[in-house]
């Protein structure tokens, strides 16, 4: 009996056994009261804003409001890419599940050195804007990338065999790089603090590693997983920057189609049409998630990992831990490792170098730190130029802001969601939660210019906006990765720590709390890195003075000169330091009186 | 040799050794209770034997096959742990039905197996109970339940009344003892409570600090603990240090409390470390500790023995009445049954006891610190 | 929970009504590749007593969508930005004042696409296609010197251009085909281009520095801006005396796009929006624009720097399509284009 907690569980065998439905029944005016923050927040900076640009749309339709309704569905094209961005969707989820699940056991079970590392990195993914992104892999997959160039002077081929942009498997490969880190972090750390034990009971019951594994730690599992799924195919379903750079041309979901049909065509009612079928599919996949998974949250006995994690003892253990960790790299970290490594190299192109490809690929020349040096200068006393420590600090801030406020909203919600799961609060609650994150980027911020406009609440031009937009991204994910850990705290822990005259304040803080301590982490970096790398919302409202770190790298990487492009790789490369230091920074933070749980 | 057979078993986890040269035998059907205090190995034999870990060395058998190198879930062992380990996301009868499916036993098969064994628990009809709204005793049974019904050829338990309150535990382990013979399981008891070791076990595998004490009948070894150790663990009192001659096969113990010259053969001459008996013409002097049982003692004057002393207190215990007995300034604990009338605080009293009935005598070896009873 | 909303909503309040009292503030409302130097704000903001705001709202078609759905609540002043692509739209809604500029006098009638001085013409660039110097030097090729010339066999699979429907030089180049090849036989150069090998992207940072050779790519010929080579010297790794790229300037290569302003209607401050609009307009701003936008001033009067003008090439006729075409028309162009070259 090491912890108070396990002192606590031995109390527990002396409660009678009470009827599941009688359980602790918590005043509902808590339950009201606690759902109004995150409630409001939505009401205010979503619904209202969304409900306002959907009308102001409709209004602008021609004809019946129906017409612009007949219009999509009887188009041939906006089917087609209703059903490109569904099934697009689909296959990143299920390879994302396939790469992380694997990344996730081997996170969760073993105890070696570089772990927080490989956390960290694989999270840096997370952060950085998809021009970045597609820089990072043309570094290494271009047709002059480092792959291609070896396999060219390898076996002697005239033209690059392969060829990245443009294709369906630049899409999936970029979707899995991004969303990785949802399924390592929420499956894995779900997946940590799970009883070994109920292995070795399956074991000793004649189960082998593959019955064991299907019928006990998946089923348990399984709250985590759908939770990480859900995530992962609403991103990807709302997924814009991947499929608009690296798919190219022939591939056109949802959200490209709103931004061409708002912004090229202004055909808003067409647009408007295009986001609510959006939102309706996000609505629809939430609402399965719920009712599959709150069936299935149960009181666990959750251990802290100097128990459930072990050192690697097997050669065939450290094999199999190789690979997974080799394919993690090869996929998330090489990318990043590439853009690093181009943002100091000097490269140059010269007539010899010209004669061996036809190309005249640059040719590598060294090591060089004039890229950073240059991002100090303010070569033409621009207005809007921003020293990287400025823009360091403005997007440490609005991350700041953006961790405070999600939790602050994600963690009564969360509470709520994990206590009376089947009420009907809960029911119609939590989905509405996941729909900013299914929500048209391009849509909901005009929603804001069109809602957002008298006072107190004329936001339009405020740099607050950001902060808040950020938000409406960051907050759901805290209560996705918060609610699993909170149902799974059993119950009868609650009841014990009341019988012996705790409030319910003071049972938060004392059994909930520290229990989901390291939940919470994870939210908080989730939050983090979701401000952090947050592009959109940033570049419509941000003030230009004080860029973010993504807004500056936009603004260099979209002029020519290879000093430009040189600068938005090294700022690039602080952006992925910074988020790294950031997330290793809220892993070593400790929730106080809680050790490593 | 039938059932399981588990020889020099040792283990080491960094700086500690859990198991050091563990022998032992369990025959089929047979209930062998490993007992001894929280850290002395107990768990970790369970882990190596079940398979979920490797001995480093020394072998477990089964039948005479050796099962190294056989994983865990197809040993066909049941184990049922200290703290249960039901799956929390399946009900009663899934739980229980577990290892059913693993045999591969037919649905019809699985389901009459499932109800026998609910009530041979005394729980018949919980199967579509949730696991997670179960009372602590009935928690305990499924757990039990789970880890009988595919018959394995062995059952470990696991200190499996260990956090249960005191009348559900005395009512259980009668119970167990029961179900366990009923189904003529062979089992292995874990447990470091005395009373339930002799209840259920037919030989009890006294271990302390990875060594085994002592292997016997819990009467064997209640009547002739093989050590101080097993002594003090089992709570036999009086033990007193002092220093024992041999003359002419006679054996004179000089201790605190008195002189006792105890003719021969009278009792059984303390073993050597090496397990040699003492030559009865040594002159020398040797350390010993002197046994002297509690319940061995009477308070009339009759015996080959006698001791003189005064009560210093005495505490009526229900079935027997505990007395402190000051002898030469030392205080001695006695047990007498409750019919006999312990004369109060400060009354001189005379005690009588024969040498085969109230002593024996322990060698001192550097391994055991000093035996005077405070 | 619901006590640290209020009050942050409280002082928000707070916050705004402070600012609302102060000190005159002019906003500007741009996209966001808006620029200029530190020094002229200054001089601006310290010539007028005001304090100049500038809100950079996305790239041009979202920062006019803001400006029209903001109509009569407006979130500035003045907006610049608007380009001839757009300008019928901007029009059309009614989002601008008129303004009749005395400083109009100095500018080229072919600038002034608004005859109603609505919105008023600041700067200009265009829409070329760069090729790498240093491909055809090696290759021996003669770079393309106009458009049909890219029909021809020697450059096959060389040239890469961004799609229409998400990138303006893309649109700026359809255009220009059309203005070029006129509408019945702009679909038939496309179908050569296609049938030539042709790399459609989506956007211009993934045509200019992951396909054009330059940068490691594949493809010698990118669409770019006229102005690309210049870039190219001044933000050079290391010193260069001759833009590594050049323009394929020929007649009717290239599409001009004009930039303008406008004074927001209902706004508070229209007597310092006008003073912006003709600071825009006046020859310190103009001679500012380049090494700031690197776009052109539309001032006559404006000096260009010698260090710009040395690698520039400003193209004598470029393509010309009118606003009010373009607004009737720019949704059947681009679907007619995606069904020749992306189907």
């Amino acid at each position: 009996m090491d912890t108070r907690v396990d002192r606590d569980r031995a109390a527990l065998k002396y409660l009678p056994a009470m009827p599941h439905q009688a359980r602790f029944k918590r005043p509902r005016l808590t339950s009201i009261l606690l759902w109004l923050a995150p409630l409001i927040f939505l009401l205010l900076f979503y619904f209202y804003p969304l409900g306002s640009i959907l009308g102001m749309s409709f209004a602008r339709a021609q004809g019946s409001i129906l017409a612009p309704f007949i219009e999509a569905l009887s188009s041939a094209s906006i089917r087609g890419v209703l059903w490109f961005t569904f099934w697009q969707a689909l296959l990143s989820t299920l390879l994302t599940l396939a790469i992380g699940l694997p990344g996730a056991y081997l996170l969760a079970r073993y105890e070696f050195r570089g772990k927080s590392i490989i956390k960290a990195l694989t999270g840096i993914a997370f952060v950085l804007p998809t021009l970045v992104v597609a820089a990072a892999f043309n570094a290494l997959l271009g047709p002059q990338g480092l792959v291609n160039s070896a396999l060219m002077s390898t076996f002697g081929l005239q033209q690059p065999p392969i060829h990245f942009t443009n294709t369906l498997t630049a899409i999936l490969i970029a979707h899995m790089f991004y969303n990785t880190t949802i399924v390592l972090r929420l499956v894995g750390d779900f997946w940590s603090r799970l009883d070994p034990r109920l292995g070795q009971a399956a074991a000793v019951l004649g189960a082998n590693k593959w019955s064991t594994l299907r019928r006990i730690t998946l089923p348990l599992l399984l709250p985590a997983i759908a939770s990480a799924a859900l995530l992962v195919f609403i991103f990807t379903f709302t997924s814009f920057g991947v499929i608009l750079v690296l798919g190219g041309p022939q591939f056109a979901t949802l959200e490209t189609e709103i931004y061409y049909q708002t912004v090229s065509l202004f055909n808003l009612p067409l647009a408007a049409v295009l986001a609510l079928i959006q939102l309706v599919c996000t609505l629809a996949l939430t609402i399965i998630y719920t009712r599959l998974v709150s069936g299935l949250s149960r009181p666990l006995s959750l251990r802290p990992t100097h128990i459930t994690q072990r050192k690697i003892s097997t050669w065939r253990g450290r094999f199999l831990a190789g690979i997974v960790i080799l394919v993690l790299m090869g996929l998330i970290v090489a990318p990043l490792f590439a853009l690093g490594f181009r943002s100091i190299s000097n490269f140059e192109r010269t007539e010899s170098s010209t004669a061996r490809q036809g190309y005249g690929a640059p040719v590598w020349r060294g090591f060089t730190l004039e890229n950073y040096r240059q991002l100090n200068i303010n070569r033409r006393g621009s207005l809007f130029y921003a020293s990287p420590a400025t823009t360091i600090a403005v997007s440490l801030g609005y991350a700041g802001a953006t961790v405070v406020l999600a939790i602050l909203l994600g963690l009564p919600a969360a509470w709520v969601l994990s206590r009376r799961r089947s009420s009907f609060l809960n029911r119609s609650l939590d989905p509405l939660l996941m729909l900013p994150l299914g929500t048209s980027a391009v849509t909901l911020g005009l929603g804001f210019i069109v809602a957002l406009d008298k006072p107190p609440l004329d936001l339009r031009a405020s740099p607050l906006l950001v902060p808040l937009a950020h938000t409406l991204v960051a907050f759901p994910f805290v209560v996705r990765s918060l609610t699993p850990a909170l149902r799974s705290i059993s119950p009868r822990l609650r009841e014990a720590a009341a019988v012996m005259g705790a409030n319910p304040r003071t049972v938060f803080r004392h059994v909930d709390l520290p229990l989901v301590a390291r939940a919470l982490l994870v939210a908080a970096a989730f939050a983090f890195t979701i401000s952090l790398g947050e592009f959109g919302a940033t570049a419509l409202i941000a003030r230009p003075e004080y860029p973010t770190i993504p807004l500056a790298i936009y603004r260099l990487i979209t002029r020519p000169g290879m000093q430009n492009y040189g600068q938005a790789l090294a700022l690039s490369t602080i952006l992925m330091l910074v988020a790294g230091l950031g997330m290793l920074a809220i892993e070593r933070f400790r929730i106080a009186d809680i050790g490593e749980f | 040799m039938n059932g399981l057979s588990i020889t020099n078993v040792h283990k080491r986890f960094g700086e500690i050794d859990a198991l050091i040269g563990v022998s032992f035998e369990v025959a089929p059907g047979e209930i062998v209770a490993p007992l001894g205090p929280s850290g002395c190995g107990k768990s970790t034999l369970l882990a190596i034997i079940a398979g979920l870990d490797s001995s480093d060395q020394g072998d477990v058998q089964w039948d005479g096959v050796s099962l190294a190198g056989i994983p865990a879930h197809r040993r066909d062992f049941g184990l049922m742990f200290q703290d249960l380990v039901l799956f929390p996301h399946k009900n009663v009868s899934e739980n229980i039905s577990f290892g059913l499916q693993m045999q591969h036993v037919q649905k019809e098969d699985a389901d009459k197996r499932i109800a026998e064994v609910l009530e041979l628990v005394g729980l018949p009809g919980f199967e579509e109970r949730d696991v997670n709204t179960l009372s602590g005793g009935e928690a305990q049974r499924v757990a039990l339940a789970r880890s009988l019904a595919p018959r394995p050829r062995l059952l470990m338990l696991d200190e499996p009344l260990g956090s249960l309150d005191r009348s559900l535990r005395e009512r259980l382990v009668f119970d167990l003892r029961d179900i366990l013979r009923q189904s003529e399981q062979t089992a292995l008891y874990v447990t470091h409570d005395q009373e339930e070791a002799f209840t259920l076990a037919d030989r009890v595998v006294l271990m302390n600090t990875g060594r085994i004490e002592q292997i016997d009948t819990p009467q064997d070894l209640y009547r002739r603990p093989a050590s101080v150790f097993v002594a003090r663990f089992l709570g036999l009192n009086n033990l007193l240090d002092g220093t024992l001659q041999t003359h002419d096969g006679n054996m004179e113990v000089i201790t605190q409390v008195g002189r006792f010259l105890i003719p021969p053969h009278e009792i059984d001459l303390p073993r050597l470390k090496d397990d040699k008996y003492l030559d009865s013409d040594e002159d020398d002097q040797r350390p010993v500790t002197l046994l002297l049982r509690p319940d061995a003692v009477s308070l009339k004057a009759d015996g080959s023995f006698q001791l003189y002393g005064t009560v210093q207190e005495t505490t009526f215990r229900g079935s027997t009445c505990r007395a402190v007995i000051l002898v030469n300034g030392l205080p001695l604990r006695f047990d007498f049954p409750a019919a006999v009338s312990v004369p109060g605080a400060g009354e001189a009293v005379t005690l009588g006891f024969e040498a085969h009935q109230a002593l024996q005598l322990f060698f001192v070896d550097s391994a055991s610190s000093s035996a005077q009873d405070r | 929970m619901k006590k640290k909303i209020l009050l942050l909503l409280a002082s928000l309040a707070l916050v705004l009504s402070a600012c609302a009292t102060g000190h005159q503030t002019l906003k500007v409302m741009t996209h966001d590749s808006f620029a200029m130097s530190e020094e002229l704000k200054t001089a601006f903001e310290e010539q007028h007593d005001v304090t100049l705001e500038i809100i950079a709202s996305g790239d041009t078609g979202s920062a006019l969508n803001k400006a029209i759905l903001s109509k009569g609540n407006p979130i500035a002043d003045v907006f610049y930005g608007v380009d001839n692509a757009f300008l019928s739209r901007a029009l059309g809604e009614g989002i601008f004042e008129v303004y009749d500029s005395p400083l109009l006098a100095e500018i080229l009638d072919d600038f002034e696409l608004d005859p109603q001085k609505r919105a008023l013409p600041v700067d200009f660039g265009d829409v070329c296609l760069n090729y790498d110097r240093l491909y055809f030097s090696e290759q021996g090729i003669q770079p393309p010197l106009n458009l049909a010339d890219l029909l021809n066999p020697e450059y096959r699979s060389l040239l890469v251009v961004t799609n229409p429907a998400t990138s303006s030089p893309g649109l700026a180049f359809l255009l220009a085909t059309i203005g070029h090849f006129g509408e019945d036989g702009y679909l038939v150069y496309w179908q050569g281009l296609k049938e030539n090998d042709l790399l459609v992207v989506n956007d211009w940072e993934t045509a200019y520095y992951s396909e054009f050779s330059r940068s490691g790519g594949s493809r010698p010929i990118v669409l770019s801006y006229a102005s690309s080579p210049a870039f190219e010297v001044i933000y050079a790794d290391a010193p260069m005396d001759e833009p590594p790229t050049g323009v394929v300037s020929g007649d009717g290569a290239c599409f001009r796009q004009v930039e303008f302003v406008g004074i927001l209607e209902g706004t508070r401050q229209r007597d310092l929006a006008e003073k912006w609009v003709d600071f825009m307009l006046s020859t310190s701003f103009q001679e500012d624009i380049p090494l700031q936008m690197f776009v052109f001033p539309v001032n006559q009067n404006a000096q260009l720097d010698s260090a710009f003008t040395q690698h520039l090439a400003i193209p004598d006729r470029p393509a010309f399509v009118s606003p009010e075409d373009i607004a009737l028309n720019r949704e059947r162009w681009i679907q007619e284009w995606t069904e020749t070259v992306l189907r």
